[in-house]
């Protein structure tokens, strides 16, 4: 694997609330490679987007940072994240980090034409040539195959969705930084749209090389568009595998309970199991492994001690102390051969 | 058609937003058979939910007739009425607005049997409002009957409204996007639980959908409409639907959606539509709407008449697409 451009370690957040602490990240590390794609894959509550927004560090102000670094590479110089002065985290963010939010209707201002939003942005980070300004913005919104001339003189108004969201991700990569963070780059988009943007992105990506964490609950975006996945559960990273090893050999329970309850576009039956029980209460989560409430494989070693996260094949993580009857388990419902049969290149 | 519990014949409905009136349904005719499982499915702004609403009776069609038990609704009066209504219950899509928090989960479930004289006295409506949480899998029912919404998580406020739909015993349960505000891995559940509770009370279940793939889990056995644009465009047996899809606007959704599964998914042959801009209700373009985008599209003839839906050509499923249902074979227009 190519250079780190950032690598997360041990890092840790709580919210202060009136009912107590709320742990919502707990010891999460690892690394991204240049131009890679991480899917953050867990449920409401799973810390997802906790530890995306602590990357750039917009956390609300009831959380505090218990633990951990985020080395961040540019260049052959690393620093840490966490330890920029303010002056230095505004720059950061955008130039070297850009984050592009859930829910593209709203993210922009309204009474501005989305060129003044881009001229804005450049302006901001010390970029105030109109000339290069321009021509660097309507580049970019040639590469998310929006009509760049009608577009640039546009109100958000006047544009659907769809073209809001592809806009957004052009405005996120304006400064060409080497870290996209996308939160439910697709919720609430239209099928044929969110193609559209799947598409777009990869072209991007293949054009500009920055690498992407983003952070789903769907499984299927994950299926197509990530190198690597982790999963997330109350606040921990329980698997972390390249993404044919996670949907075809998942190792921890949780991954496999996931992966049990996605219907298939496929022409045979689906024969889904869901996963029982509630996601857990992070102020007073459970003794053990945090899943084992809910395991069908959970024994007493389980609610006593957390499993580490162990690397069972190369590049291949999870924290489960019942991985082999995890395997045993898949191996009825996830056949490989079946894939290769059904493939339809 | 025979033997229809209920049925939409030739509903418009029409919203007013300012002077412009919005087209949101078009000629609808659709009818759903005792027991059985028939989703809508179609992207946001097609009408679906709309659909649902008029179905249950909490709209009016602006044009056209719903018919409940062979009989039109807008003729019954009295009992007649509001055993339609009775019979017809709606599962709405979001479990945290759906909930009135003012009231407890025994006054939410107990209001319509009281309404619809199903019980007499708090005893007996106690007694029913428990066997409906037990029958949604609320256990132990003591902990949950007298709490309030904002006490219960989302899957258990989805589960009460299920137990909500079932209270007046109806035969034709509607649900809106029941699962998609609750997570992945507790949805299923709800599913297979919606899914038993639909075999065991033998009602019919309409279930609206933008999920394709949910739809095919959840109505192997039954029909798929899809829904574009105010209009059904396809209409068949699941299983024929998504094995062969025939309607132009069903092969491009089919081919475009993502599947948990990377060698599938990456391999997948995306059918690349002439334009990606969904035309406005108010703008609807000439003949077939999906015409600007349809990659089959044939000049002159797609874009000057409506086409109406029809059996095809050796075809099970019905669709609106004029080659199709004039059994020539599609061609793709030159970009």
């Amino acid at each position: 694997m190519s250079e780190s451009v950032l690598r997360i370690d041990d890092l840790s957040i709580v919210y202060r609330t009136a009912r107590g602490l709320v742990r919502a990240t707990s010891h999460v590390s690892f690394s991204l490679a240049k131009g890679e794609t991480i899917a953050l894959i867990g449920e409401s509550g799973s810390g997802k987007t906790t530890l995306s927004l602590a990357l750039i560090r917009m956390l609300p102000a009831a959380a505090q940072i218990t633990s951990g670094a985020i080395h961040y590479t540019r260049n052959g110089q690393t620093r840490n994240v966490l330890s920029l002065s303010p002056g230095d985290m505004r720059a950061f963010r955008w130039k070297e980090c850009a984050m592009v939010f859930q829910g593209a209707q709203n993210a922009f201002n309204p009474v501005l034409r989305i060129r003044q939003q881009f001229a804005d942005t450049a302006a901001a980070h010390g970029i105030k040539d109109p000339e290069v300004v321009k021509a660097r913005t309507l580049e970019l919104l040639r590469l998310v195959r929006l009509d760049p001339q009608r577009v640039y003189d546009a109100y958000p108004h006047e544009m659907s969705g769809g073209m809001k969201q592809r806009a957004l991700l052009a405005l996120g990569v304006l400064l060409d930084p080497q870290v996209v963070i996308l939160d439910e780059p697709t919720t609430a988009l239209d099928i044929l749209t969110q193609r559209a943007i799947i598409d777009v992105l990869n072209e991007m990506q293949k054009r500009l090389n920055f690498s992407i964490i983003f952070i789903s609950h769907d499984l299927a975006l994950a299926a197509e568009m990530a190198d690597r996945v982790a999963t997330m559960y109350a606040g921990e990273i329980v698997e972390l595998a390249p993404v044919a090893e996670m949907f075809y050999r998942p190792h921890h329970p949780y991954t496999l309970g996931l992966l049990r309850s996605v219907p298939k576009l496929d022409q045979r039956r689906d024969d889904l199991v869901s996963i029982p029980g509630d996601p857990p209460n992070l102020i007073d989560p459970p003794s053990g492994c945090k899943f084992h409430p809910r395991c069908q494989f959970a024994t007493d070693h389980c609610h006593q001690e957390a499993p580490p996260l162990v690397e069972y094949t190369p590049g291949h993580f999870a924290a489960c102390w019942h991985t082999d009857k995890v395997a045993a388990a898949r191996s009825g419902f996830i056949d490989l051969k079946e894939v290769k049969k059904d493939d339809r290149s | 058609m025979e033997g229809a519990i209920l049925g939409l014949e030739g509903v418009y409905r029409t919203f007013k937003k300012g002077r412009t009136l919005i087209p949101v349904l078009q000629d609808i005719d659709l009818n759903v058979m005792p027991q059985e499982c028939i989703c809508l499915v179609g992207e946001s702004g097609c009408g679906k939910t709309t659909t649902g609403k008029i179905l249950s009776g909490l709209l009016k069609p602006s044009r056209g007739r719903v018919f409940f038990e062979g009989k039109d609704t807008t003729s019954l009066r009295g009992a007649a009425y509001n055993a339609y209504r009775r019979a017809v219950q709606i599962i709405h899509q979001d479990p945290y607005a759906s909930l009135n928090p003012a009231h407890t989960i025994y006054s939410t479930l107990s209001f319509p049997l009281f309404r619809h004289k199903l019980v007499k006295h708090y005893n007996e409506a106690r007694e029913r409002v428990a066997a409906l949480l037990e029958m949604v899998d609320l256990t132990p029912v003591a902990d949950v009957i007298d709490k309030y919404p904002h006490q219960l998580s989302g899957g258990q406020r989805q589960r009460v409204g299920i137990a909500r739909a079932l209270t007046t015993n109806p035969r034709v349960i509607v649900a809106d996007e029941a699962v998609s505000m609750v997570d992945v891995s507790i949805r299923i559940g709800l599913l297979n639980m919606m899914g038993r509770l639909q075999a065991e009370l033998g009602a019919a279940l309409v279930f609206i959908t933008h999920d394709l793939a949910l739809a095919k889990y959840f109505a192997w056995e039954g029909r798929i409409a899809v829904m574009y644009l105010g209009r059904i465009v396809e209409i068949g047996r699941t299983q024929e639907v998504i094995a062969n899809p025939q309607h132009p606007y069903t092969r491009v959704l089919l081919s475009a959606i993502p599947e948990a599964d990377p060698e599938r998914t990456r391999h997948k042959q995306h059918i690349q539509l002439r334009s990606e801009d969904i035309p406005r209700l108010t703008e609807l373009p000439p003949g077939c709407a999906f015409h600007p985008r349809c990659p089959w599209f044939v000049p002159g003839m797609c874009d000057s008449e409506v086409p109406t839906l029809e059996r095809g050509a050796d075809m099970d499923t019905r669709v609106a697409c004029h080659p199709l249902t004039r059994g020539e074979p599609l061609t793709l227009y030159p970009a």
